[in-house]
This record gives C-alpha cells, sequence and structure tokens, in this order.
C-alpha cells in the first residue's frame, strides 16, 4: 500500500503525530492558563515554589458572593448587553438587508464605514467619543455604556448579517412572492429562516463582546456603572489578592460557555462559515 | 384518519377543477430597456387557452426577461400584459394568477415537501384538511405521493423539480410560466421530465409559456414555437414550420443543422460552383439554405462538385461533409445505398431550398432529385 494510492487508508493506519503536537501545543496554550485560573478560584492557600495549592477551599467564594457590588455588577452587566444586542438587532439588520439585497447611491461607503470604526485604536476613538458625552452629559450613566457599546457591535451586527442576507437564494423568496406571499411575509418566512442560523449567530457574538466590553464601560461607565469585567479590573488593580480576580473570572465564564453551547448547535451547519462569506 | 384523502379525492379531482382556471395570454408591444440596451424590444404575442408556446432563443435573446415580466418579477418599460382580458401590467407577483417554475427549482430548504407546497395554500387561509388534501393530490399528479414528509435535500434533481412543478400547480395558477426547468438535469432526466410537463400540462390543459434555449425540448413540447433574436421575435410558429419553412436566415440557421451557399444572384440564376438554379428574385446578394436532409449527392466526374471530406455513419443515415466552391462546408445526410469515400467528389443536389436576403426569406423551391443520386426520401417533400 503506497500512500499514493491509498491516502485514506495511510491516514487511519499510521498514527498521526503532527496532529497529536499541535493538540498537546494548543491544549497548552489554552488550557493551561484556565486550568490554572480555575485552581486560583478554588485556592485559599497557595505559596510559591508550591506546584499545587496547600489548601483548597470556598473561602473566597463564599467573600465574593455576599458583596452586594458583585451582584449589582452581574445585574447591570446582563441588562447591559441584553439592551446593547436588542438595539443592535432592531437597528443592524434591517440595515444589514438593505446593504444585501437593495441599491443605493454611496451604499459601498456606508458598508466600509462600518468597518473604519474597528481600524482606529479603539481608544483613542473612546476618549474622543466620551469628551462629546461628557458634554451630553452621558458619562456614568447606563444609556452612555449602551451608546457606546452599541458602537462596537455595529460591525459584526452588519457584516455577518449583510452575508447571511447574500447568501439566501434570490429565487426562493420570488417563488414566495409567486404564490402570493406580500414582501414582508417573504422576509419573515423564507429570508429570515433561511439567514436565520447565521444571524443568530451574530446575535450570540454580540451578546457575548458586549457582556466582557471593557474600555467602554470603564472610561464612560465608571464610577457609576461599574460591570462584571470592570469590577474584576478593580478588585485585580486594588487588592493583591489573586482569588478575588480568579473567582469572578469563573463566573464569568458561565455565560459565555452557555453561549457557545448554543452557538454550536445552531452553527453546525455551516451557517457560521456562511457568516464570514464561505 | 381512517380513510386517507387521496381516496376521498376523486380520480381526477385535479383536472376539474383546473378547467376553469384556463386562461388567454396577450403581451403587446412589451418592452424593457436595461439603460440604453434593449432587452425586449417590442414584443407582442396571444397565447391561446391550453396551449405551450416555447420561447426559444440564445441566451441574451431576452426570453426570460419576457418571463420574468409576466410572473411579474420585471417591470416593463412600456407595453401591456393582460390575462383573460385583466390588465396585469402593474400588479406584483403575488397578485398575479401566474405561477413560476425557476430553473434552480427554488424550492425553500427549511420547508419539508409538504410544507413548500402547502405555502401557497395556507397563505390562501384554507382549511387545514383541503390544505391537506390538496397537497396530496399536487404530489401524485407528479409522481411522488408519500413524499410530503422528505426534506428537500432529500430528493433527486428530477424530484425536487417535480416537487417545484407541484407547489406551482397546487394552486391552479391561469398560467404557468416554466424558465428553463431542466437545464440543471441529465440529458435522460431531462427528456423524461418534459414528456412528464407534457403530458401534466395537456391533461390539465393549462396556459403555459416555456422558456428554453434547447431547441429538442422547443421542438418536443411545444404548440408554438416564438424564436428571440436579441429581444426581438423572428419567427413565431408551430414546431414543424418553424423547422421547414423558417423565415428568417437566423432561424434557418438556430434551428437544426442548415448548409448556407451564399452568391449574387444575377440574370435569375444562383450559381454556386456548377450548381445553377433559377431564382424569381430581383438579382442581388442572396443566401441559399438547404438542409442536410434536404442535399442531395451525385458522383462528379473530374475536377468539378464538391470534395468529401469526412463521411460517418450513423446506421440510418450517414453523414457527408464536403467542402465546396470556396471553402464552403456543407454536410449532407445520405442513404446507406450509396458511399462516398474520403477524396471523393461529389455533385450537390439540393431538392429544398430556402432563399433569404438581408435575414428575410426571399424565395423558396423544390427541384426533383436528378438521376443516379441517392437521397432519403421523406414524407415531407411530397406532403
Amino acid at each position: 500500500m503506497t500512500s499514493r494510492s491509498a491516502p485514506f487508508a495511510i491516514r487511519s493506519s499510521r498514527f498521526d503525530w503532527t496532529g497529536l503536537f499541535f493538540a498537546i501545543v494548543l491544549t497548552i496554550v489554552i488550557a493551561v492558563p484556565l486550568l490554572v485560573v480555575v485552581t486560583w478560584a478554588f485556592t485559599e492557600v497557595w505559596r510559591y515554589p508550591s506546584v499545587i495549592p496547600q489548601q483548597f477551599g470556598l473561602r473566597y467564594w463564599q467573600q465574593t458572593l455576599v458583596r452586594a457590588d458583585v451582584w449589582d455588577a452581574l445585574w447591570i452587566s446582563i441588562r447591559l448587553s441584553a439592551t446593547v444586542t436588542l438595539l443592535s438587532a432592531i437597528i443592524c439588520l434591517p440595515a444589514a438587508y438593505a446593504f444585501a439585497r437593495m441599491k443605493f447611491p454611496g451604499r459601498d461607503i456606508f458598508f466600509l464605514s462600518f468597518l473604519a470604526s474597528h481600524a482606529f485604536p479603539k481608544f483613542g476613538l473612546l476618549v474622543a467619543i466620551a469628551a462629546i458625552f461628557l458634554k451630553l452629559d452621558l458619562i456614568a450613566t447606563f444609556w452612555g455604556v449602551v451608546l457606546i457599546q452599541l458602537v462596537s457591535t455595529l460591525m459584526l451586527m452588519i457584516w455577518i448579517p449583510v452575508a447571511a442576507f447574500q447568501a439566501v437564494d434570490r429565487r426562493m423568496e420570488e417563488a414566495a412572492r409567486d404564490v402570493g406571499a406580500s414582501p414582508l411575509r417573504v422576509f419573515w418566512s423564507i429570508t429570515l429562516p433561511q439567514a436565520g442560523p447565521t444571524i443568530f449567530a451574530a446575535v450570540l457574538l454580540t451578546f457575548v463582546s458586549t457582556f466582557y466590553e471593557t474600555e467602554g464601560a470603564w472610561l464612560i461607565g465608571a464610577p457609576q456603572i461599574r460591570t462584571m469585567p470592570v469590577l474584576m479590573i478593580s478588585y485585580i488593580n486594588n487588592q493583591i489578592v489573586v482569588q478575588y480576580g480568579a473567582v469572578l473570572s469563573v463566573i464569568l465564564w458561565v455565560p459565555s460557555f452557555i453561549a457557545l453551547m448554543f452557538a454550536r448547535r445552531v452553527v453546525s451547519n455551516g451557517g457560521f462559515a456562511k457568516g464570514f462569506g464561505a | 384518519m381512517a380513510v386517507s384523502p387521496r381516496v376521498l379525492a376523486p380520480e381526477g379531482a385535479f383536472e376539474t377543477e383546473s378547467e376553469t382556471t384556463m386562461a388567454k395570454l396577450t403581451i403587446e408591444h412589451l418592452r424593457k430597456s436595461f439603460g440604453a440596451t434593449a432587452a425586449v424590444d417590442d414584443f407582442s404575442l396571444d397565447v391561446d387557452d391550453g396551449e405551450l408556446v416555447c420561447l426559444l432563443g440564445p441566451s441574451g435573446s431576452g426570453k426570460s426577461t419576457i418571463l420574468r415580466m409576466i410572473g411579474g418579477f420585471e417591470h416593463p418599460t412600456s407595453g401591456t400584459l393582460r390575462i383573460d382580458g385583466q390588465d396585469v401590467t402593474r400588479l406584483p407577483p403575488e397578485r398575479r394568477p401566474t405561477g413560476m417554475m425557476f430553473q434552480s427549482h427554488a424550492l425553500w430548504s427549511h420547508m419539508n415537501v409538504f410544507n413548500n407546497i402547502a405555502f401557497g395554500l395556507k397563505l390562501r387561509r384554507l382549511a387545514r384538511a383541503e390544505i391537506r388534501r390538496k397537497v396530496e393530490e399536487a404530489l401524485e399528479l407528479v409522481g411522488l405521493a408519500g413524499y410530503g414528509n422528505r426534506q428537500t435535500f432529500q430528493l433527486s434533481g428530477g424530484q425536487q423539480q417535480r416537487v417545484a412543478l407541484a407547489r406551482s400547480l397546487v394552486l391552479e395558477p391561469k398560467i404557468l410560466l416554466l424558465d428553463e426547468p431542466f437545464a440543471s438535469l441529465d440529458q435522460h432526466l431531462r427528456e423524461r421530465l418534459r414528456e412528464e410537463v407534457r403530458e401534466i400540462q395537456q391533461r390539465l390543459g393549462i396556459t403555459t409559456l416555456f422558456v428554453t434555449h434547447g431547441q429538442d425540448e422547443a421542438l418536443a413540447m411545444a404548440d408554438r414555437i416564438v424564436v428571440l433574436r436579441n429581444g426581438q421575435c423572428e419567427q413565431v410558429d408551430a414546431p414543424d414550420i418553424v423547422y421547414r419553412q423558417p423565415q428568417t436566415e437566423f432561424v434557418a440557421g438556430f434551428i437544426g443543422s442548415m448548409n448556407f451557399l451564399r452568391a449574387t444572384v444575377e440574370g435569375g440564376r444562383f450559381r454556386h460552383g456548377d450548381l445553377s438554379i433559377a431564382l424569381d428574385v430581383a438579382d442581388g446578394p442572396a443566401v441559399l439554405a438547404i438542409r442536410p436532409e434536404d442535399l442531395g449527392l451525385a458522383p462528379a466526374e473530374g475536377e468539378t462538385g464538391a470534395t468529401v471530406l469526412r463521411s460517418t455513419d450513423f446506421g440510418s443515415h450517414i453523414m457527408v461533409d464536403l467542402e465546396s466552391e470556396g471553402g464552403v462546408r456543407v454536410k449532407a445526410m445520405t442513404s446507406p445505398a450509396l458511399r462516398f469515400d474520403k477524396g471523393s467528389r461529389a455533385k450537390l443536389a439540393p431538392t429544398l431550398y430556402g432563399v433569404y436576403r438581408d435575414n428575410r426569406l426571399i424565395a423558396s423551391g423544390r427541384l426533383p432529385a436528378s438521376p443516379g443520386e441517392c437521397k432519403i426520401n421523406r414524407s415531407v417533400q411530397t406532403a
């Protein structure tokens, strides 16, 4: 048997050392830091040079979870992310449909402008916006943070749905018109379900990225509006107790983990790849 | 349910309902411009009740644009479309009594077969039992009874097109529009499906417009063929007329295989090599068009006649490729009784011909088969 005649047989019979190597490297790069953080979250005493902590325990969980500011921050984060995602969807999805299906003057320039907000160093942009917000009395308000975070979701929520809408076969929509559906009905019954999985992935990504967004939330929201990531940073900055940060990190993983599980189910049929123009 | 709805619906229920939906389509001076170019230029056509008319033309001839305008997917620049006398020119697709079948079947992949067909009925707010009955009837009509629960991706290409046909027919449209529906199928399937579609169309008696660039399809299915070029109508006739009496040089060359001999008519005679035909036309340039089956060959002496380049035996007939005067290539279909070897000389002896000038037919004629010549006797020549 030569590799030329039966490449598939070779793959199964001979051990794939290259694959194993990459798997190990990836595990080290991705999993080890996660493992360290999780370990820290359940550690009470861990002194150098010991490899494993001297004392495990849930003391810091207790100390973290009894704090009112943690629960406030979590509640604010969820409200913020939900509001931003909803607004972003309301604004961006019709816009994405327009970009995908309609021809209007300046279409390409408009389209690129969404990318432009990501082409600048973000912090510079944020400071400039913060100066404007200061005049508008939006600093340290809920809606100020909503607005700033909305800006950073625009690209994701425009570009992926545009690709999703463009991937919908025009003739499917025409066939629906043909059997008697109004344009609105076509959008609702044909276009949206066809583009659905990809759009759902975009919505999910928007929610998660908003949930973890720190720079904007910190610059515009502090000190009144403290989101979970901002709170975590302040913990790490103010007290050199690693466990607080670690516990919060583990708590913060929960929503993204749920989101990713959802995304996996929805996106398994290749909708996500479509979203990126594949 | 103890009794299946298919049993409840008497055989042929579909047809009787459809008889009331037969309709006449009238197209008047239809024009569609994209910028400066006219995709469709002053196109008029009447399609009768139950007639199947084929729009045939090369790509870019405007045939699909005409169909899409009838379906309501393109707005005419000018002109009028009437169905049963009602002006539908400005109506959106969802308010037209037309049903379109698309080249790429365009089934909705997030719905199963049943829901694909039922979608239009649901929009019309029919009762559930009624919808079920109609969908099953439609599935049976296209030979897919029991396929309702399948997903569309589980079907073969031919089955997908059948579902698309059922989806259009279930709404009992007055006009059925088919936009190259078999283009994506292989040859064998295409032939089978076009027979089935023709059979269903005749059974329902539904007025149908069919777009294709395949002349076989047009000749096999149509009651009448409309040959289009550059958005303009070249000829509208029954398939045999379009084939045997093409009214323009373009149609002559587009449908079937045709030999063209170009010469100048002088003194009422058309001369090409040693071929000389008396024509009752004014002197000037002319094109003589002869089908391979109407071009007889006779053995020629010495350096006269045309040179045989190739002779291909198809069993029932032999196709002879020749090079005539001035390097003109011609094809002749002869009977296997007389063989012409490569390099030998043959005299061209046309029996049926058309004469064209400026793309129009100006004369046509028939010549007796000369003695010693060999050709296939075809019933059309004596008809």
